[in-house]
């Protein structure tokens, strides 16, 4: 008898070890992987929001794993899908979209929701973040921690050289006009604070398509097969940058570190810089002084690429993971939680109906510079992304580096980058 | 139980070790040259025999021929400076003065920090306008200097991390060549008259051979397998100037998932790590007199 009980038992184990998804009383476990791009608590926003998941779902289970920056995000979550265990579920950049198509390594959003009401949902985010989102007809990211550039300054240092600190600068001259009042220099002629820092390291070609962006010329088609980094509007957009600092003065030299850049604004350093509006709670909480958030001030108009990371479901993971990461997302994606989220860490919500709720009415009550980057969108453009994204990027970062230091004249670096991207996108054209 | 031959015994005791070495040092080593004759699968396209094509895109590759010459300035600005030192420092604590446990162990601490953390720390140093570095120069009324954000100091930068960390890692072992010399020869050399640089140069130094030797691969071995500063430090801008030949792997290999060309990298810097070796086995070790 005894022998029969063990016997039956063994043969339960096993069967449950090879078909956990019909025992539906085990709860199915998802792992998700999640990028810190900002300054600040996220990864304790992200873990209350995954274990208020876990309580209105109890019968899924969430790891939430923090992978780095973006870069080393996608390094890991390519790796273990490579290895053969992907994560089920990860925020990536939007503009990581053609590597992961290429590599099949994510499923369409389309193919796990596609009844009415989830098409409904789906068409609920803004166009300006779907942009990078959808390509061949089909939805591949769902718009999570999305973002602009914008320009934080610095009320009282305004005040100080005389500078209306309500009204930031509106286009590119006056941004330089009032950058020469606000910098600094000592006795020795030695610079002690600086009139705006524009940061070129990691996201350079960010920043110069937000200028490319303002002065009508666009970097890339939206099939990511084709780039256009050495027309003569990018040119001049790349001199406009690096007079700045070679002509104006008013930059310093060489390149500018994406993550001490908040830190220099916090530290007084810097009057006017560029980055993300997801520094936004960060820097609202540390900032010392009055501050202002403002559209970023452009050549011709105001203009700025969209930027930030998507919800992506991965490929080789069983259906029943892939549904409880659907229900992840939609939880993610819900007006109230996407609205706390957007407060929490200053990232623009990427639906309306998130910004009808009434926390944010109230949020944008207090803090109107949060509506800075939505109003931004207008003029907003997809974010540079192409086939072999990291390569082409890396071509274009190199070179605008090299013109800022100084290396190579603005039109010899875009040209440098633009063949270069030309080589690596030769097999895509076809 | 029947006795084994005597042949298969010595066979299992080094087995454990051999398991080892094949499945981490050579089957790795040979699986890379294989790889580096293919072209890199991609989930729509599988890899297909190229022959020698990723080592003649490497000839035309600009950025490698840049990583190797920053990898070559990188051994040669580090490495003598570091032994230098490495000697200065033991020579001084080898002395009977006060302190000399809390100085020794000042000197190895850089080598027992993790490296991540060493490398933040020096960036806040070069940080410009309110790092340390900018501080102590500003306070000086030196100009301001973006260290790590310019071309020309970017990798000068560097150097001076890797030889903060590895001096005090070769002191070491200097230190312990230093305690083996016999207190004989420095008495002697008191009675002959011997001055102090006489006695150093002509005594400790020569004795000092074998560990100058064994301090000289190991420091070359590291100048080539740096990785860890640059990643967190300047991601090998601006525009690669700082950029070593293992970080140019790495993110040719996993930024850019081109794995079949980072293969061809690989085989590159181990030819060139074997050619170190060959040279301290065939040419420095028959110059080198052992006690």
């Amino acid at each position: 008898m005894r022998r029969t009980v063990l016997k039956s038992l063994a043969a339960l184990a096993v069967s449950a070890a090879f078909c956990t998804p019909v025992l539906a009383a085990n709860p199915v476990e998802i792992s998700f992987y999640y990028p810190v791009a900002v300054g600040g608590a996220v990864t304790k926003t992200i873990d209350s929001m995954v274990a208020d998941f876990e309580k209105a779902h109890p019968d899924i289970k969430v790891k939430a794993i923090y992978a780095g920056t973006y870069q080393e995000s996608i390094v890991k979550a390519l790796t273990a899908f490579k290895g053969g265990t992907p994560p089920t579920l990860a925020v990536l950049l939007s503009t990581d979209l053609f590597t992961l198509i290429d590599e099949n390594a994510i499923l369409p959003i389309d193919s796990l929701a596609s009844s009415a009401e989830d098409k409904k949902w789906i068409a609920g985010f803004y166009k300006g973040f779907m942009e990078n989102s959808q390509t061949e007809g089909k939805t591949w990211g769902i718009p999570f921690q999305r973002s602009t550039i914008v320009m934080y300054y610095n009320k009282a240092l305004f005040k100080e050289a005389g500078l209306n600190p309500d009204k930031a600068p509106a286009n590119w001259n006056e941004m330089v006009e009032a950058a020469k009042k606000l910098t600094k220099r000592d006795a020795a002629g030695n610079v002690t604070q600086w009139g705006v820092k524009i940061p070129s390291t990691g996201f350079g070609y960010w920043m110069f398509q937000a200028m490319t962006a303002s002065n009508d010329t666009l970097l890339m088609n939206s099939a990511g097969t084709k780039t256009y980094f050495d027309k003569p509007g990018a040119v001049q957009a790349l001199q406009h940058w690096v007079d700045l600092t070679t002509k104006e003065k008013v930059m310093p030299a060489g390149s500018i570190e994406w993550g001490t850049t908040p830190k220099d604004f916090l530290e007084q350093k810097a009057a006017m810089v560029w980055t993300t509006t997801g520094n936004l709670t960060n820097i609202r909480t540390n900032a010392s002084f009055p501050f202002g958030v403002a559209m970023l001030p452009g050549i011709k108009h105001p203009g700025s690429p969209t930027g930030g990371g998507n919800f992506y479901v991965f490929n080789k993971t069983s259906p029943a993971e892939q549904q409880a990461a659907m229900k992840f997302i939609r939880f993610a994606t819900e007006p109230a939680r996407a609205a706390q989220w957007s407060i929490a860490t200053g990232y623009v919500a990427p639906r309306q109906d998130a910004w009808d709720t009434p926390e944010m009415k109230k949020y944008l009550q207090d803090v109107p510079a949060a509506d800075v980057a939505r109003e931004q969108m207008k003029y907003g453009v997809a974010e540079l992304s192409t086939h072999d994204n990291q390569r082409v990027t890396k071509a274009l970062n190199d070179n605008l580096q090299a013109a800022l230091s100084d290396t190579k004249t603005p039109e010899a670096a875009l040209k440098d980058a633009q063949r270069e991207a030309e080589r690596i996108l030769r097999s895509y054209g076809r | 139980m029947k006795r084994l031959p005597s042949s298969v015994l010595p066979w299992l005791l080094l087995s454990p070790a051999m398991v080892l070495l094949i499945a981490f040092t050579h089957y790795p080593a040979l699986a890379t040259l294989w790889h580096s004759f293919f072209s890199t699968p991609k989930g729509v396209r599988p890899s297909v025999f190229v022959g020698l094509e990723n080592y003649r895109l490497m000839a035309d590759d600009p950025v490698f021929w840049q990583a190797l010459c920053n990898n070559l300035w990188f051994a040669l600005g580090t490495i003598p400076l570091a032994i230098a030192l490495a000697i200065l420092m033991a020579l001084w604590v080898n002395e009977k003065l006060a302190g000399r446990g809390v100085l020794r162990l000042a000197y190895f601490t850089p080598t027992v920090l993790p490296m991540i953390a060493v490398a933040n720390i020096w960036l806040f140093f070069y940080t410009p306008q309110y790092g340390l570095l900018e501080q102590i120069t500003g306070a000086l009324g030196l100009p301001s200097h973006n260290w790590l954000g310019n071309p020309q100091t970017v990798l000068g930068a560097l150097m001076v991390v890797a030889v903060w960390k590895e001096a005090g890692f070769f002191m070491i072992f200097y230190l312990a060549a230093l305690q083996q010399i016999s207190p004989v020869l420095a008495e002697a050399a008191a009675l002959e008259g011997a001055s102090r640089w006489q006695y150093f140069w002509r005594v400790q130094f020569p004795l000092l051979m074998p560990t100058t030797l064994f301090v000289l691969i190991n420091a070359l071995i590291n100048a080539f397998r740096l990785v860890d500063h640059i990643v967190v430090m300047t991601k090998g801008g601006p525009d690669n100037a700082s950029s070593l030949l293992l970080y140019y792997i790495y993110e040719v290999g996993f930024a850019f998932w081109d794995s079949s060309y980072a293969a061809a990298l690989t085989v590159v810097l181990l030819a060139l790590l074997g050619l170190i070796a060959l040279v301290k086995f065939r040419v420095l070790d028959r110059r080198t007199h052992y006690q």
